[in-house]
């Protein structure tokens, strides 16, 4: 087995022992990335010599006892709408394309201080708007189990470089499932934490009541011990909670004995292929073979979470990213006549064309006369679904399901349909409307020997119980080692 | 006019002295080098979140009390949008929904008649940067610069109801809230340097309607005076517009204190804002508790002191207005009262002296060294008939600019009152006989012709002569001749 392929839970036992050094496993990453990037388009960035000077440090620190993270020395990748100090933070955008942040994110301080060591900046749908990276201005990501095929998005860099080897681990953003659905296309565990478990200081905002950071990992076990070194308080961001968290490592516990697991019909449509609610349907009899209830529930206002979803975030969005005008930071327009003219054009120019439609959708529905009957609407609905989650708790423990109606589709299939894609949104848009947790892990392969995820959902933070699910499951099906044959 | 009246509302904004920022831990403070007091967040730099100061919250709280307004136990943040460079976010957060303070009013006199103005309500917000364009306007510039120093300095927006009737009394009103603002120590209020502005907004109707015309709004206005010849000048505007049969537009115009004229900027398409919740700031909330705890903060404010000074002291109204017209000159008088001095002299002596040297030297209170200890003492001094009121004046004005013990100055310039009778005899003796006519003029009944005599003495004693000994000495002298 080479070292790409390891967890972070074996490496880190390696490290410790000091079967391997940490420049070694550096080493050897920086130069899996090299050798598949070209082809696969995970890295927007790579710093090479940072990583190299960091492992460094990192060792001697670990040989002198002062760090012993699980995560000490674990080379790792992040996506490109989290600010690095010092490092291009673009966004996947032409606006952001020369935005070096002075300062560094919440979530990356914590992990350099964990002696992760940062391996790059991943691709990403153009500031996390999209579901297959390929609104990305600087490339396309591909599906590492068929080149032809989109890794799914926004984090699509994330997922496809955890399942390629290109990072042991990656940290996304999930919005409206931009973290689990890549996971689902790529076969990795992918985490959208409770909103408020993670801060979003330092995340660049696309959707400011749903963003969330999240880890993307090889395994359950490796999500517990990501999730530990990045949840908590920060006093920089007043919508991250003062709740002290878990040790979520303590909830890898392989047993779901007298779990009441609920399964929603609207979640099992014909609109979900078929391959697809089989593997859920076979999730299931593996819960109720280990002793868990399955529980059918119904949640009615499903068929509102979509445009519930669009509109709030879009309308948060609009105004999230009015400051690129061009003045302070990012891409201005060359030999403007005017301001307005200035202005105009570095916009006209530096945003790709789904960010111009969302931006222009949620300027939209924020406009006086329509502020009512569309903003105002989604703030009802919003509280109407939350309540219908919260209820649906009443009921199960945890609910499953699929994450998306589809695997992963090819590379500019769907591009040219953005209703459809937003469509099939459905199953992960309502987590970040609720703000609750959920987890995509592998459950299966389709007909194409592509990947499908299984999605669990959880009370407000409550990730242990999701966690120590997915565990179980892991614990009980081999799911998780397949991987991707890349020739390599 | 007499056909017509006025409708007139004022927007104050307020710059509030916090030590930092309203949503990051930037300086506050005025006059650095420009973007020095910036950081991430009040740049807007991608990524940033913002945490509200408790300290703006606290000011914008005390200044809703003192102007008897009632605190919000829960008010929300709100984002406005729109495209300026000096807005770093091209929004500005400010509460649009539930502002933190709602419903107060302030007394104002005009005329000798009192009359209540209401406060609609006070939101809080962040202030804007600093543009300077090398050319005209924005649009016409070659290029421009912006500072963001002021980006994130925290104001509150004081919204006046529309209860204002002439400029007259926008002034007073204005008067009314810097002082009553001005007890609560919670802004600089220096119109110069921006941290208190105003706009007024301002339509007419005729006399007995209960209709809302479409108003104007004036900008640049740079001192209270300004505000009222501005109303002024619109509201005669505006009346010869409608009696020409034309429309009023609702218009923003600019105030040109040179040529005394408003003139119009833009006609307010109202732009739409785009209102929306803040997401990054939870609403705000505070308990009735914590409300009591700011409203324990007060200083007694202008009004109240103004009675007790009135009933209390024996003041007369008038003194108590000018006197309770500024905090500081009203703790001046309090602590030299409470040193034993008669309330109505030391009114008289800060009302007289102390004002005429403030306004001559054009000076606040806080840049003179005079302290109430050394008036006191002063004003001992003149009572006790060590040195006579004049010279008094004197020692007090040295006082005023050097902040020494008047003891010290009545030494070093030899002030002390002569009250031995001997050498006023003799002085006398010589006054008489260097002016014969004077004298004979007194004894054939000119009775007036005394009180040049007495001049005459305080001059040859440089006006130190205690002046009663010198009028009852004279009197003798000159009975002795008769
Ligand atoms: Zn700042």
């Amino acid at each position: 087995m080479q070292l790409h392929e390891y967890t972070i839970s074996e490496l880190s036992s390696l490290i410790s022992k000091k079967e391997i050094s940490i420049l070694e496993l550096t080493q050897h990453m920086l130069g899996r990335i090299e050798k598949l990037d070209s082809e696969l388009g995970c890295y927007i960035s790579i710093v090479e010599d940072q990583a190299m000077e960091q492992a460094a440090k990192v060792q001697k620190m670990l040989d002198k006892g002062i760090l012993t993270s699980p995560l000490t020395g674990i080379p790792m990748g992040i996506k490109d709408n989290i600010c690095t100090e010092g490092i291009l933070t673009s966004c996947g955008s032409k606006m952001l394309s020369n935005f070096v942040p002075p300062y560094n994110a919440h979530v990356v301080k914590k992990l350099y201080n964990s002696g992760s060591v940062l391996l790059g900046k991943l691709n990403m749908d153009e500031y996390a708007m999209g579901s297959s990276t390929e609104s990305s201005y600087f490339k396309k990501t591909r599906n590492p189990w068929d080149t032809e095929r989109v890794p799914g998005g926004s984090s699509g860099g994330s997922a496809a470089a955890v399942v390629a080897g290109e990072a042991i681990y990656s940290l996304g953003s999930d919005t409206g499932g931009s973290i689990r659905q890549p996971a689902s296309f790529c076969g990795c565990v992918g985490l959208k934490p409770t909103y408020g478990l993670i801060s979003r200081f330092g995340l660049v905002s696309y959707a400011s009541s749903l963003d969330q950071i999240g880890p993307l990992t090889k395994t359950v076990t490796d999500c517990a011990l990501v999730l530990n070194a990045i949840a908590g308080h920060d006093p920089m961001d007043l919508t991250s909670s003062r709740r002290i968290h878990p040790d979520y490592t303590k909830a890898l516990i392989n047993d779901v004995k007298g779990m009441k697991i609920g399964l929603p019909r609207e979640f099992i449509d014909d609109s979900v292929e078929k391959n697809i609610r089989d593997a859920i349907l076979n999730a299931v009899k593996v819960f109720t073979d280990l002793g868990a209830e399955c529980v059918e529930i119904s949640i009615p206002v499903m068929e509102y979470v979509v445009p519930t979803y669009y509109i709030i975030a879009l309308a948060e969005a609009s105004s999230n990213l009015a400051r690129y005008d061009g003045v302070k930071f990012g891409y201005r327009a060359s030999n403007p006549k005017d301001i307005l003219d200035f202005c105009k054009r570095t916009r006209s120019e530096g945003f790709g064309t789904e960010v111009k439609r969302r931006i222009l959708l949620g300027t939209y529905v924020l406009s006086s006369g329509y502020y009512d009957a569309y903003y105002k609407k989604a703030l009802k609905a919003r509280a109407i679904i939350t309540r219908e989650f919260n209820k649906a708790f009443e009921q199960c423990d945890i609910i499953i399901g699929p994450v998306s109606p589809t695997t992963a589709y090819k590379i500019g299939e769907k591009i040219n349909d953005p209703i459809q894609m937003y469509m099939e949104d459905i199953f992960t848009v309502p987590v970040n409307i609720a703000g609750l947790p959920a987890m995509s892990i592998p459950c299966g392969l389709d007909n194409n020997s592509l990947p499908i995820g299984l999605q669990l959902l959880g009370k407000r933070f409550d990730e242990q119980t999701i966690i120590k699910t997915a565990y179980t499951f892991e614990q009980n099906t081999e799911f998780h080692n397949l991987r991707p044959n890349l020739n390599v | 006019m007499s056909n017509y009246e006025a409708v007139i509302g004022l927007e104050v904004h307020v710059e509030l002295k916090t030590q930092t920022k309203i949503f990051c831990g930037c300086s506050t403070e005025f006059g650095s080098e420009p973007n020095t007091n910036v950081c991430p967040v009040c740049l807007g730099l991608p990524g940033s979140t913002i945490v509200l100061n408790k300290s703006v919250l606290e000011y914008a709280a005390k200044a809703g009390l003192a102007l008897n307004c009632d605190i919000s136990l829960l008010s929300k943040f709100n984002r406005k949008h729109y495209f300026y460079p000096d807005m770093p976010k091209a929004l500005q957060i400010s509460q649009l929904e539930i502002p933190i303070a709602i419903g107060g009013h302030l007394d104002i006199e005009v005329e000798g008649e009192s009359k209540r103005i209401n406060i609609h309500h006070i939101h809080m917000e962040e202030d804007a940067g600093k543009l300077t364009h090398q050319g005209d306007t924005i649009s016409s510039a070659l290029s421009s610069l912006v500072d963001y120093n002021r980006s994130g300095v925290p104001l509150i927006e004081i919204v006046s109801a529309p209860d204002i009737r002439s400029g007259e009394e926008a002034k007073a009103y204005l008067e009314k809230l810097k002082n009553t603002l001005e007890y609560t120590d919670v802004s600089d209020l220096r119109m110069e340097q921006g941290s208190l502005r105003c706009d007024a907004n301002v339509s007419i109707r005729p006399v007995g309607s209960k209709e809302f015309n479409t108003k104007t709004e004036i900008k640049n206005l740079n001192s209270f005076r300004a505000v009222q010849r501005a109303i002024e000048y619109e509201i005669e505007r505006q009346i010869e517009v409608v009696e020409e049969g034309g429309q009023v537009l609702p218009e923003t115009r600019t105030w040109d204190e040179s040529k005394g004229i408003t003139v119009a900027m833009r006609v307010k398409d109202e732009p739409d804002y785009r209102g929306m919740v803040e997401p990054d700031l939870p609403p705000i909330e505070v308990t009735p508790e914590w409300v009591e705890e700011i409203r324990a903060t007060l200083p007694e404010l202008p009004d109240v002191k103004k009675n007790r000074f009135i009933m209390e002291h024996g003041l007369p109204a008038y003194d108590a207005e000018v006197i309770t017209s500024s905090r500081k000159l009203a703790e001046f008088y309090e602590k030299t009262v409470a040193l034993g001095q008669d309330a109505k002299v030391v009114s008289n002596w800060i009302m007289g002296e102390f004002l005429r040297l403030l306004n001559a030297n054009n000076l606040e209170i806080t840049e003179v060294k005079i302290t109430p200890e050394y008036l006191a003492k002063l004003l001992s001094l003149v009572e006790k008939g060590t040195i006579s009121g004049k010279i008094g004046k004197k020692v007090f004005a040295e006082m005023f600019e050097e902040g020494k013990d008047p003891e010290v100055i009545i030494k070093e310039k030899g002030l002390v009152q002569i009250s031995d009778e001997g050498q006023l005899k003799q002085v006398i003796q010589e006054v008489m006989a260097d002016n014969p006519k004077s004298v004979e003029d007194y004894l054939g009944g000119q009775k007036k012709a005394m009180g040049f005599l007495v001049g005459q003495v305080m001059k040859a004693t440089k006006g130190q002569a205690n002046p009663g000994l010198v009028n009852k000495l004279l009197q003798e002298a000159l009975e002795e001749l008769a």
